[in-house]
């Protein structure tokens, strides 16, 4: 079937390339159509960012890209005046910003604490609890959140939390109406969901440690607090850096669906983002051209974040992430 | 690989409990603290499971006058008729579970067919081709542009914009190439003497000696699938083509469309939107206790990679 093992034995001294092909066709043949897809679904989009650069017609949507006139940057001009732009722009970085603050710390305590057990069988049950929300879609959980935090009224029924507060005497809390309790809903839901997944990872780590070490420490009179403070926290300092600088590097990129799913038409001053922001004027305004520079605005300040981040973990000793 | 190698490692925990035998009582009580609060915090988090499918299960009056927390109250099934009386929904969660296999076949023959050859120390261009993989992790395109891209290609509203776009995952093919790495190539070198093609070569020896990977990267990509919304609402204008997903985020939004009156507009009850949620997720629960090592798995995987 293959030429290679006739090669071996009797080397073509003229070159190596007809062997070496006789010998890996088949491997690049097996690579070809993973090959085309990239070029065709990952490459050939970027080309299209030319959009960015042109008029899109709405009265005329099969016009190709190729084929619009040129209108250089007035639309990165018009989104800098657009005070809209802004204030998403300013709603990406707040609600990262908490998904960093409230969201981050905690799956590192967890998962230190949860060291501190040694029932496995809790260990192990805590983590098949944690993890679960991580494989629902943004939609379910948006329909939970509304279950979870509607408002309470008599004869309508209303979300657990408001049930409770109710029926302890208080009064509603507006957490699905009011922009800045929403925002608490984004955060709570988003360490529901992805609290798990970081556990997981923080301890996988904290299992690789070296257990003679925390041993060492006792055996030398350190508290529980000590040794946690001195011998385990610095053994996971560098998985924490890691995962720090790759949430910094991404501060100006958000998903759509999460935004997206979880908002209301109460709370769009709250939970207008970029990326929302961009689906509206391209598949509801039809502007298309003004959605993809806002689009490609983005991509590039996130680039040279992400590029920024990679440095800065390089410089504090740490193994850059790309 | 590394499941392996965290397993070999003796357990902390042990060693720490014969050491502080002289303290036992007070690390008892220690450890009883730390169980009872761990197992409050698990309780926590699946309250709100809990509560969507006491909702989905209690009577409509109980609801209305708020008696119901976690636990159903008046039970009875009418939301689950309903919900799957609405809208068509038992045929469209058959055809969001046909598209999730479809979807996750596809993209792992794809990763294979990169990952394979890419793992190969002997391949000239593996790196060049590398990089040039790598690269599209960290450019991409944007919404709008994809949106053009899938268009010139004519596949708005069709159901291959659900497939092809996201056909295979480069994050995913690295892991794929980091366990066909682990492989002995010597094993290839004796199959090809006996005349082996490298297509049996990959089917018959590299596949069946990574199939723990294999098994956690198609649930990986089966997930994203059954929960994606995203490249619906770009690109699909159809509602035979819409996923459950999609389905519940209209029940939610209480647009309920009925086909003869054209659109009404109608709240849902609160009972039937929980019912169509719990219904979503049923295949992920039932799944997931059997299947939470592979996911595990998958996280210490990309972590080795990273």
């Amino acid at each position: 079937m293959t030429t290679l093992p006739r090669s071996e034995i009797r080397p073509n001294r003229k070159g190596w390339f007809k062997p070496y092909i006789a010998g890996t066709w088949q491997l690049y043949a097996m690579m070809l159509i993973p090959i085309i897809y990239i070029i065709c679904f990952k490459y050939k989009p970027m080309l299209h960012v030319v959009i960015a650069f042109k008029k899109y017609n709405a009265f005329n949507p099969n016009l190709s890209v190729w084929d619009m006139p040129w209108v250089g940057f007035r639309w990165f001009e018009e989104a800098f005046r657009d005070s809209l732009f802004w204030k998403s722009l300013a709603n990406t970085l707040i609600l990262n910003l908490g998904d960093l603050i409230l969201g981050f710390p905690f799956p590192i305590l967890l998962a230190i604490f949860l060291n501190e057990l040694t029932s496995n069988k809790v260990r192990k049950a805590t983590q098949l609890a944690l993890y679960l929300p991580n494989f629902l879609s943004w939609v379910i959980i948006a329909g939970i959140s509304a279950q979870l935090f509607a408002n309470y009224m008599v004869n309508v029924g209303g979300g657990l939390v408001n049930n409770i507060i109710v029926s302890l005497g208080g009064t509603n809390v507006p957490f699905l109406e009011n922009p800045s309790w929403w925002r608490f809903v984004y955060w709570i839901m988003g360490i529901w969901q992805s609290a798990g997944y970081s556990l997981i990872i923080y301890l996988a780590a904290l299992m690789s440690n070296d257990p003679s070490l925390s041993e060492a420490a006792y055996i030398d009179g350190a508290t529980r607090m000590q040794r946690i403070w001195h011998v385990t926290v610095p053994q996971i300092m560098p998985t924490i850096s890691t995962l720090l600088i790759m949430q910094v590097g991404k501060v100006v990129s958000i998903s759509f669906d999460r935004p997206y799913m979880m908002s209301n038409a109460n709370v769009t001053d709250a939970s207008q983002v970029i990326s929302t922001f961009v689906y509206d004027r391209a598949f509801t305004g039809h502007r298309f051209d003004y959605a993809a520079a806002i689009g490609l605005f983005q991509s590039v300040v996130g680039i040279i974040l992400i590029l920024i981040a990679n440095q800065g973990s390089k410089k504090m000793g740490q193994e850059g992430i790309i | 690989m590394s499941n392996a190698s965290v397993k070999s490692v003796p357990n902390p925990k042990k060693i720490k409990e014969t050491g502080s035998e002289l303290n036992n009582a007070s690390s008892r009580a220690y450890q009883i603290c730390w169980c009872t609060f761990f197992i409050i915090v698990s309780f926590i988090a699946i309250i709100p499971i809990l509560r969507v499918i006491s909702i989905s299960m209690s009577s409509k009056d109980a609801i209305l006058r708020g008696d119901v927390f976690i636990w159903p109250v008046g039970f009875n099934t009418d939301a689950y008729d309903k919900a799957l009386k609405t809208g068509n929904f038992l045929r469209t969660l058959g055809y969001s579970v046909l598209l999730m296999l479809g979807a996750s076949a596809i993209n792992m023959v794809m990763t294979i067919l990169m990952a394979f050859p890419l793992a190969r120390r002997n391949l000239k261009l593996g790196s060049i081709i590398m990089t040039f993989c790598v690269l599209t992790m960290y450019l991409n395109p944007g919404t709008i542009p994809n949106y053009f891209n899938v268009k010139d290609f004519n596949l708005i509203n069709t159901v291959w914009a659900l497939l092809i776009p996201g056909a295979m995952s480069v994050y995913n093919m690295i892991i794929m190439r980091t366990a066909f790495r682990s492989i002995d190539e010597s094993l290839y070198e004796a199959a090809r003497i006996e005349g082996c093609s490298e297509f049996r070569i990959m089917w018959q020896i590299a596949v069946p000696l990574t199939v723990p990977t294999i098994a956690t990267l198609a649930l990986f990509y089966a997930v994203s699938r059954w929960n994606g919304i995203e490249d619906q609402l770009y690109y699909i204008n159809n509602s035979q083509l819409y996923t459950v997903q999609m389905t519940l985020k209209q029940m939610i939004e209480s647009i309920k469309i009925s086909a003869e009156e054209g659109s009404t507009t109608q709240m849902t009850p609160d009972n039937v939107k929980a019912a169509s949620i719990t219904l979503s997720m049923l295949p992920m629960l039932i799944v997931y206790p059997f299947v939470q090592r592979f996911f595990t798995q998958g996280i210490m995987l990309g972590a080795v990679k990273g």
